[in-house]
């Protein structure tokens, strides 16, 4: 029955085109390109997503689908910059602590109604309401609103968090601390309106196709959990004659070996390359096959809890283990998608990050390896008292290549015997937060451009901390790092710390690998967040 | 036969009680839980969301909630892991899709494995009983996580005669590749149980009769040896269905199509508790219900058997 | 992928038709027809070459299951094909790790698998059946309607909770896939129990006042060997494909260790990547195993169950 009713939908938006302004099959306004005709944009992910209620959704693949049905404050360009969405400008106080932003009065919502300030009060509201209990409620915390917190923890009540609407083109925000990227942080899915009317007409079933009203580029027109979700054209979408896409479709697809297949068969306009299959495909379709770095680390983790093994204890063991790991076989010869050998913590494509010279970066592997056996011989450990210890990664394929390799060069290199465990991610996690294991991995990507996304983890209060690394001295320059005029300092010095202590052992750095349509354009491959905007990308013809 | 289905029925409510909570107290013994993420939630937030879907109550009130809701409003409970839905709309979208590709391949196994098998037999160590019984252990023996990748390949790729995976509503070409898929293994077994249980019958006394009274060989099959061949083949069918959905996992996640098998691997993996439990009851009902319905066709072909 | 109950049961019955004196001469027919069944000791044949492959194996390879070859990683395509020269007889995975090797793992643990699962399955439910079936009244009752309401449990759906929950471990595996099965064992079982207990010579022992557990030991259970036997060597190849589909999921043994059904879904999963040898090997001798086994399940029950005499 819900079928048929999509159906319907699709067929009266299909309907609809016909009416309104035709882009597609003509040329592209400023670069004069020639379209195509169909302007579907396919692509595959790896999981269902779990919502597309802006305050609800948790995951990467449901949060590229919201920044297409709905548009917050800001959004962000090609090259990760600001650019205005709903808002058009904001002016700070002088105590950097009230933000009021300008909104623009030509903003619909895709039932017609026009798009105000009380959206987003009533949004941010709905995000800190425990009632809601959005999973990232969080984040509304880390943005600072005046009792923001409170709220979340139910110690005061919603209507005092401190946003209101001065008229209906006028949002101010009261802040409890300066906080410099505040901008920023608003192009985040959380923060962005929702619509009042139609959440209390449908309660929990307001995001359906059909129920869901938006006020992005995109409606959400057909959702078939598993196997695909459809968003078309907003027709009130105020830059609607500048989006060029019609329709783009998100389809499910588990196995990476299958999507690959699907693409070659033309199905897809964009998949993910599996592990060592990037040269190939360059070779055979160099104008489809694309890398671009991210901004993600991988590393292992030591357990330096009071439960961890004594061995880990001595600074000679680790920095041993993380010396006779070779990236460049990692890189090159595992993965070959162009990622970065890591030898910090931050990826060097990280905003305003210069990587800085840690030591063991410079020496070739055969100095590397020279100078871990020598640690470890040290340490105490050799032939007649190896060392033994479990390594722990969740079931991928991937990281099972890697954590395979990893031990086999511990073994041939060093003689230590690394036990494989793998397990399934929800085990995997709760193990790894109970510090409940030996050497674990991890991997981070960040939540926004800035090194201190990263370097946060391993301060002594980060929760994310599962190896436990506590140094004050690094607390206290992450600390000073969040009003410093030049944090950069900072982070040289608790990158060079990291290597000196070695709590964790940084393996690369990831790059998005893709094959991807090459009448696709305007793909944003220097946005490391890999924030992209359907209403951005254009098909042109072959 | 009345007594005999009223008798299965009551039987079946305990066991699906029995199954409910030996499933729920698998489900919460696992290590992790539903909102267990790579960034630990603050606890004041986790405390709000385990206060919405109840997981600050204690398991038995948990258990008894989740049964009453059941029971009175045959609501299942939202989905802890797909925030937009309950647990009924997953199941009322996911299982017709398993229920007609497993249907259909049903259909398929039973006709095709069936007519494989008995042609085998009539033909016995001709090369066309040598063609059906290679074909049969090979078809079974073959793992379908190799066919699918392969059948995709071939009529995806190099072919292009079909969509590698979707399902779109159910379009017929959607439909083909999962049903060629999950097909071949059981009709492959149902064709080796033909085989040796339709030979069994021709070599039987009344068949031998039958020929002497010089019947026309068509009448002979049709009347006289099909039926009584057929009797091993029906206790095949109750287990062959219920593996057939369970064993939709492999086909959801090769070709994407979105039914109940994946749901609950994913689910398991998620802890999304509410839809595990949903499916595992479906699948609970299902079993007990096809293995009744075996029984009675079973009863109706063999009339020696009585309850 | 089940066994046929119906024929399983015919044979029962026919088993049972035998007194304990024309025992002897049964099993001394049934190997005479066993091996005049060609298909039965062609699979025997390869099945034993199989098993020789997995014990001698190890002694001819040049790598170990886990060792990787640094010339190779990465490169499998172009370099890592199967080759003599450098002693990867059956070339290496994506890892650069020695196939021939990995394949004889793969083998000995698909195996073990395979055949510890059937044993697990064949002594729970034969002991289960026997019991119910001796003892008779409320018991077998009792017993029986268990079996019921286990049969309608969902199995599979089952077996993964558990793999979810306690994590992957071998004995795990085994349990899991071998208690599946022991349902139908001892419904067979338990009918056949019913005949032999009848028969004069029970009857006899128990004037005798010979115990329970003597008439059990010495008169059922050697009984039951011919049911058994048939339904174990039918049960293997079940377990294996089990064990395969685990595998597939992901929730299958640890690595370095691996199985055939581990080979055959990373091979599938790159076969059009032009190591088509990833699949090819452990799926041949995946193949050849599970024919074996149904070859020699078929015969044997066929020996044992001479309709056509």
């Amino acid at each position: 029955m819900r079928y048929a009713t999509t159906k319907m939908t699709a067929a009266l938006l299909a309907a609809s085109f016909l009416s309104g302004p035709v882009l597609a099959a003509g040329t592209h306004p400023t670069t004069g390109e020639a379209l195509a005709d169909d302007q579907t944009f396919t692509y595959r992910v790896l999981d269902e997503h779990s919502s597309v209620d802006p305050q609800i959704v948790e995951d990467v693949s449901g949060a590229e689908i919201v920044r297409d049905l709905f548009e917050g404050l800001y959004n962000q360009d090609e090259d990760g910059n600001l650019v205005p969405g709903v808002a058009l400008s904001h002016e700070v106080s002088d105590d950097k602590l009230t933000y009021t932003f300008k909104l623009r009065d030509n903003a619909k919502w895709s039932n017609g109604e026009p798009v105000t300030a009380n959206d987003f009060v009533f949004a941010w509201k709905r995000a800190v309401n425990p009632e809601t209990a959005s999973p990232y409620a969080w984040y509304m915390e880390l943005m600072s609103i005046a009792n923001g917190a409170d709220i979340i923890a139910g110690e005061k009540p919603v209507d005092e968090l401190g946003v209101k609407a001065v008229d209906d083109l006028t949002l101010e925000v009261t802040l409890s601390q300066p906080l410099p990227y505040f901008p920023q942080m608003v192009t985040h899915s959380t923060t962005f309106p929702s619509p009042e009317a139609v959440i209390a007409e449908h309660g929990a079933d307001w995001t359906k196709p059909g129920n869901i009203v938006s006020n992005g580029a995109y409606i959400l027109t057909e959702h078939v959990l598993n196997e695909r979700s459809v968003r078309e054209r907003n027709e009130m979408y105020w830059d609607n004659e500048n989006t060029i896409l019609d329709k783009v479709v998100a389809v499910v697809i588990n196995d990476e070996n299958q999507a690959l297949t699907r693409y070659m068969a033309g199905e897809l306009d964009r998949t993910e390359v599996p592990a060592g299959q990037f040269p190939r495909l360059k070779e055979e379709n160099p104008d489809e096959a694309i890398n671009f770095p991210r901004l993600c680390n991988y590393y292992y983790t030591f357990n330096l809890s009071d439960g961890g093994p004594e061995a880990f204890k001595d600074v000679r063991v680790r920095k041993a283990l993380a010396y006779a790991v070779d990236r460049n076989v990692i890189v090159e010869n595992v993965l070959q998608g162009g990622q970065f050998p890591a030898y910090t913590f931050t990826p060097g494509a990280t905003a305003g990050f210069e990587v800085p010279e840690v030591d063991y970066a410079n020496w070739s592997q055969a100095e590397r390896d020279e100078k871990a056996k020598e640690l470890l011989a040290e340490a105490g450990y050799g032939p007649d008292n190896p060392l033994s210890f479990d390594m722990l990664y969740n079931t991928s394929e991937a990281h099972k290549k890697i954590a395979t390799v990893m031990s086999q060069m511990w073994k041939q290199k060093l003689g230590v015997e690394a036990t494989l465990n793998n397990m399934e991610w929800k085990t995997f996690l709760d193990v790894r937060g109970k510090q409940d294991f030996e050497l674990a991995r991890g991997a981070w990507c960040g939540d926004y451009n800035e090194a201190s996304t990263f370097l946060d983890l391993v301060t002594s209060p980060s929760g994310y901390n599962d190896g436990k690394y506590s140094n004050a001295t690094v607390d206290e320059l992450m600390t000073g790092a969040r009003t410093a005029e030049n944090p950069q300092e900072n982070y040289t010095q608790v990158e060079m710390t990291l290597a000196e202590e070695m709590p964790v052992i940084p393996v690369y750095h990831y790059a998005g690998v893709y094959m991807l349509n090459d009448q696709l354009k305007n793909w944003p491959i220097n946005n490391v967040e890999q924030n992209w905007y359907s209403k951005n990308l254009y098909k042109v013809a072959e | 036969m009345l007594n005999f289905i009223l008798r299965r029925v009551l039987v079946a409510i305990p066991t699906i009680l029995v199954l409910i909570i030996f499933s729920f107290l698998l489900m919460h013994s696992a290590p992790g839980g539903p909102f267990t993420s790579e960034r630990p939630l603050p606890p004041e937030v986790m405390a709000n969301i385990e206060a919405k879907y109840g997981l600050d109550q204690p398991l038995w009130k948990q258990m008894y909630d989740y049964v009453i809701g059941i029971v009175t409003q045959f609501d299942f409970g939202p989905s802890f892991r797909y925030k937009d839905r309950s647990v009924n709309d997953i199941i009322a979208q996911g299982f017709p899709v398993t229920l007609t590709y497993g249907s259909i391949a049903f259909v398929v196994a039973v006709v095709s494995g069936v007519t494989l098998g008995a042609v085998a037999a009539l033909r016995q160590n001709t090369w066309l009983d040598y063609f059906a019984v290679g074909v049969s252990i090979g078809a079974q023996v073959l793992p379908n996580f190799v066919m699918a990748p392969l059948l995709v390949l071939v009529f995806t790729l190099y072919l292009g005669w079909l969509p590698g995976g979707g399902w779109e509503g159910g379009q017929i070409q959607f439909i083909i590749l999962p049903v060629i898929a999950l097909a071949t293994s059981y009709m492959a077994s149902i064709a080796r149980i033909t085989r040796s249980s339709m030979l069994e019958v021709l070599r039987s006394n009344f068949i031998r009769t039958a020929k002497a009274k010089g019947l026309p060989s068509r009448k002979i099959i049709l009347g006289h040896a099909l039926k009584p061949s057929l009797l091993p083949v029906i206790s095949y069918l109750g287990p062959a269905f219920v593996a057939m959905i369970t064993g939709s996992v492999i086909i959801d996640v090769y070709f994407s199509t979105g039914g109940i098998g994946q749901l609950f691997v994913n689910s398991a993996l998620n802890r999304d508790y509410s839809t595990i439990m949903g499916i595992t009851i479906l699948t609970g009902v299902l079993t007990i219900s096809f293995n009744t319905l075996v029984d009675i066709l079973y009863a109706w072909i063999d009339p020696k058997i009585r309850y | 992928m089940v066994i046929d109950q119906t024929k399983m049961a015919d044979l029962a019955d026919n088993l049972a038709q035998m007194d304990e004196v024309k025992g002897r001469s049964l099993w001394q027919d049934a190997r005479q027809r066993f091996f005049h069944n060609k298909a039965a000791v062609g699979g025997l044949i390869c099945l034993t070459l199989v098993v020789l492959f997995a014990i001698i194996g190890p002694y001819f390879a040049v790598w170990s299951n886990e060792e990787i070859d640094w010339a190779i990683i990465g490169n499998a395509a172009t370099m890592g094909a199967p080759s003599i020269a450098n002693g990867h007889y059956f070339g290496v995975d994506d890892l650069g790790r020695d196939l021939y090797s990995r394949v004889i793992q793969g083998t000995q643990i698909s195996l073990m698998v395979g055949i510890v699962g059937a044993s697990i399955s064949v002594v729970v439910g034969t002991l289960y059946g026997a019991t119910a079936g001796y003892f008779g009244g409320r018991l077998d009752g009792a017993m029986m309607r268990t079996v019921d309401i286990l049969m309608s449990i969902p199995y599979m759906f089952v077996l993964i909770l558990l793999l979810v929950i306690f994590g992957r471990s071998i004995s795990l595996l085994f349990i899991g896939i071998g208690l599946i099965s022991w349902l139908d064992m001892s419904r067979i079982v338990r009918g056949q129990t019913l005949t032999i207990k009848n028969k004069e010579f029970v009857e006899a022992a128990l004037a005798t006042g010979v115990s329970s557990f003597t008439i059990i030991r010495r008169h059922i259970i050697p009984n039951l060997l011919g049911v058994v036997a048939v339904y174990a060597t039918l049960l293997v190849p079940l377990m294996i494909l089990t064990e395969s589909f685990i595998s597939f999921l992901g929730l299958g043994v640890q690595e370095p260790n691996t199985s055939w059904g581990a080979l055959i879904s990373e091979g599938a999963g790159t076969m059009q990547y032009g190591t088509i040898w990833q699949l090819g090997f452990p799926l041949f001798f995946f193949v050849v195993t599970l024919f074996s086994f149904f070859f020699i399940g078929d015969g044997l029950r066929d020996a044992l169950d001479p309709k056509d005499r």
